[in-house]
């Protein structure tokens, strides 16, 4: 220890700077039961005092390993198997587990990604707050815990302290997460997607906030992302990683002006932060938007409306103390229709009713006043039969494809199955429209026997667009259908959904939070604020020209949106 | 809170007279006469068979005898068996006993399983973990008499370390033996509850974050992964207390405790039907109360769950 800080001194005074964070040529592997895997290969980054860097890649890219292996977070399976991790002069790559928790908190913070699953539910916050203080060796009485709080930016700090995770909502969990990373003023922080499960509008004013606060206390960040729009605004570098390499790194602004590994170069285009900012510059260039997005949207459409949804309201009873109950409007007197053939998108933050909307819509749920018309025929009237009929018409596309499809289904057996439910053809004409639709989706008719934890999440949502395909829908309501997946996949998924809207005709109710898959995939949107309706209009005239504070907000938040690029690389 | 304990409370109402009802009429149609049992193989003659009929109201129809029962439960007066006691004694006399083995065999379950569990768990698929595994699935498949009979033979005959039964007393010394064959199923199924819960905590999100706090590793397996663990492990544990209060029919017979498994079973043979019904009437009662234990641990244990 005292060797090293002495060499840390001795680079001072030459007046070198000394990297705080660096990696040399890392190589990581997870043993499994098929033999070792190698999870990252020469990884090399370094990271400044007080600099930020950020590693961008796709799930399974190695980009959480490599960032977790420098504060020796890996799975018990994993192991650093070349290279070496040096913090501040010190060669930590096989320090002992004493000197690793003694890192841990004081030098090294860090900010998971899931605020929902990373605090313990059964511990106050104030709790887990202080067990980080006094583990560390600092001061832990409750002043101390609403101070470190409230610097996250967490209102009412000391009673917010009494309160359990259950109790927060995801940014504020996130916020005491973010106080609990940097508690005891760490050098260096590990972000990881540290809001990428959040609302755009809170994702932006938590990194704003996490910016503010690492350039007070000087603290080095390392960011962990799949967004390329995020990390281009946020971190002096970046660091590209592909398959467990490092295949690209360099200043932030030049390796998206210029990107050179054909990896980037896709990242580049398909990131839909960036995509939207490339519809906008070809608009000025006079190039009209139908030509660069969904090629069907709209075109053979004809003017009727397939779905009419007038003055829909969906009142929940909350059960209080007492045998009392309140109540809560989820959706306040909401009126939209989708014309055939076209997409409408539904945007919202997360409590903002969008999803209840689509339930309503698929008839899931009652709705407590206001008609649902599905080809002139209000669905809120429709008895057992026609409600079974009408199911064939709409179909749904979920947001997990990880939890919508039974695992102990395989694949021909999950697509098959509204066949033989709704008695459609025998046996033989059924496995023939179950290649047709893996055929559609563009998956190997092979896959059939497999199952769907032997699948990847892209792979996943194809089946499920391909199951909810199966009865020829007309329409197809995707509720958050995209938000699971890469920004890769997430671009071919989008591909696909056009090709079939203008394939089969389809038309889609998009329901998401994310504006920028909106403005790839939508012809009309409607903005969905606490239960209403704030506006509505075509996508070009929403994103345009937004009419209330609201939208604008939204807007603003999406990532990247704040980057000033060239055109030639937009 | 204090709404829905009231609330509870109130639910064990309709259990208590559905579960009355139900065992009432199921020795109401035993066959065979009630007062041959009390009599004996002498046999009584009619006039005293005819008293004895009208004493516990035997000459009634059913819903009489049903409902002049509930009046005297309603009135504390839980009647007397058929050798003439009050029942109430009876209960009062053997119960404690039971209570002191159920209490013993719970304490033994969880301590032991819950310890052997954590460690099996976080030593998953290694020597300990596998051999302690083997073990349970060994205690779990062989039948608890024969368990029984083994240890009794084994501890109390052949080296003679405690007494083979239970004398009157039931002193701690002498029921050790009893409970620790009466916790060793739900020691199996406590450490197997513990181990597989202890595997799914261990790894979950919130573990990683109190490591990287710079939390040590004993305390983040104590506070972080044992307390989220037991969760589940105290429902269990829970319900086997009311069942173990229900005192263990084969395990009080091997080893003689008089206690309320040994006497509800004596009563079931005698025919002695005001004493089987109050009997499991009480021990249902318990088995509520355990219930209602449970679930308000389980609020204790994990603060999501709010009851209202």
């Amino acid at each position: 220890m005292s060797h090293s800080t002495s060499n840390a001194r001795a680079a001072a005074r030459s007046g070198m700077p000394q990297p705080l964070l660096e990696l040399r040529d890392l190589a990581i592997t997870f043993s499994t039961s098929n033999g070792d895997v190698p999870a990252v290969r020469n990884a090399h980054l370094t990271v400044m005092p007080g600099e930020t860097v950020a590693i961008v890649g796709e799930s399974g890219s190695g980009k959480s390993t490599t960032a977790l292996a420098a504060i020796g977070l890996l799975p018990a399976n994993g192991r650093v198997s070349n290279g070496s991790i040096i913090f501040d002069g010190e060669d930590i790559t096989s320090a002992s587990e004493k000197r690793i928790i003694e890192l841990r908190g004081s030098s090294i913070g860090m900010v998971p990604q899931d605020p929902m699953s990373n605090l313990n539910p059964v511990w106050k916050i104030g709790f887990q707050v202080r067990e980080t203080l006094k583990a560390n060796g600092l001061p832990s009485g409750p002043q101390d815990v609403a101070k470190v709080l409230s610097e996250a930016g967490l209102p009412d700090a000391e009673s917010r302290a009494n309160q359990y995770p259950h109790e927060f909502s995801g940014g504020m969990r996130q916020r005491a997460l973010i106080a609990i990373g940097l508690s005891c003023r760490p050098r260096l922080l590990i972000a990881d997607e540290p809001t990428s499960a959040l609302d755009v509008t809170v994702q932006r004013q938590i990194l704003d906030h996490l910016d503010t606060m690492t350039e007070e206390l000087g603290t080095a960040v390392l960011l962990i992302t799949h967004d390329l729009g995020l990390a281009a605004e946020r971190a002096h570098k970046v660091i590209v990683m592909y398959k467990g390499q490092v295949v690209e790194a360099g200043p932030a602004l030049e390796l998206l002006t210029n990107p050179r590994h054909p990896y980037t170069q896709k990242l580049v285009a398909s990131a839909p932060s960036i995509a939207s900012r490339r519809i906008e510059s070809a608009k000025r260039a006079g190039i009209e938007t139908e030509d660069l997005l969904a090629p069907a949207s709209a075109k053979s459409a004809s003017p009727d409306k397939v779905i009419e949804v007038e003055d829909l309201t969906k009142v929940f009873k909350i059960r209080g103390n007492w045998g009392k109950s309140t109540e809560f409007t989820a959706v306040d007197k909401v009126s939209f229709s989708i014309a055939r053939g076209t997409t409408t998108a539904v945007v919202g933050e997360s409590g903002s009713g969008k999803s209840t909307v689509a339930k309503m819509v698929l008839g899931l749920e009652g709705a407590t006043s206001g008609s649902i018309r599905f080809d002139g025929v209000d669905i809120t009237t429709l008895g057992r039969k026609e409600m079974f009929d009408f199911r064939r018409r709409v179909q749904p596309i979920f947001q997990d494809p990880y939890g919508s499809l039974d695992p102990m289904y395989n694949i021909y057996r999950t697509i098959e199955e509204p066949l033989r439910v709704h008695g459609v053809g025998d046996a033989k004409s059924r496995e023939k429209k179950v290649r047709e639709l893996l055929d559609q989706v563009a998956l190997p008719s092979a896959m059939m026997q497999r199952f769907p934890n032997e699948l990847s999440g892209g792979q996943r949502q194809r089946v499920a667009i391909a199951r909810a395909l199966a009865l020829d829908p007309e329409v197809v309501i995707c509720d958050e259908a995209v938000s699971a997946l890469d920004v890769l996949v997430q671009a071919q998924i989008l591909n696909l959904l056009a090709d079939l809207q203008s394939d089969l005709g389809l038309s889609y109710l998009f329901i998401t939070h994310d504006l920028a898959v909106v403005r790839q995939i939508a012809d009309s949107v409607a903005v969905m604020e606490k239960g209403r309706l704030v506006e509505q209009g075509t996508t070009d005239e929403v994103f345009d020209n937004p009419k209330t504070a609201y939208t604008q907000a939204l807007l603003a938040a999406i990532p990247g949106a704040g980057l000033v690029l060239p055109p030639e690389v937009a | 809170m204090a709404w829905y304990i009231v609330r509870r409370f109130l639910q064990l109402i309709p259990v208590f007279l559905g579960a009355t009802l139900l065992v009432y009429f199921l020795v109401f149609s035993l066959p065979g006469d009630a007062t041959a049992a009390i009599c004996g193989e002498r046999g009584c003659t009619p006039a005293v068979v005819a008293g004895l009929r009208e004493q516990y109201n035997l000459d009634q129809p059913f819903w009489i005898q049903y409902l002049l029962y509930l009046k005297g439960v309603l009135t504390f007066d839980l009647g007397t068996n058929f050798s003439g006691r009050p029942i109430a004694t009876i209960i009062a006399e053997v119960f404690p006993t039971t209570a002191k083995l159920a209490v013993m065999a719970l304490v033994i379950e969880a301590v032991f399983g819950i310890v052997f569990g954590l460690i099996a768990g976080l030593r998953k698929g290694r020597l300990f973990d596998s051999s302690v595994l083997v073990l349970s699935l060994i205690v779990i498949a062989v039948p608890i008499f024969v368990l029984g009979f083994l240890m009794q033979f084994l501890i109390g005959v052949k080296l003679q370390w405690t007494n083979p039964t239970v004398s009157g007393d039931a002193t701690f010394t002498e029921l050790l033996l009893p409970a620790v064959v009466l916790g060793l199923v739900s020691f199996a199924y406590v450490l197997r509850l513990t181990r597989t819960s202890i595997i799914e905590n261990v790894n979950a999100d919130y573990v990683r974050t109190a490591t990287a706090k710079g939390v040590s590793r004993r305390r983040v397996v104590v506070v972080h992964v044992l307390r989220n663990s037991l969760i589940p492990v105290v429902t269990f544990l829970g319900a086997d207390l009311g069942a173990l209060m229900g005192g263990a029919i084969v395990t009080e017979g091997i080893f003689n405790v008089n206690g309320v498994g040994n006497t509800l079973y004596r009563a079931v043979l005698n025919g002695d039907g005001p004493m089987v019904v109050s009997i499991v009437t009480f021990l249902i009662l318990i088995f509520c109360l355990a219930n209602l234990l449970v679930d308000l641990l389980y609020a204790w244990l994990d603060p999501r769950i709010r009851y209202a």
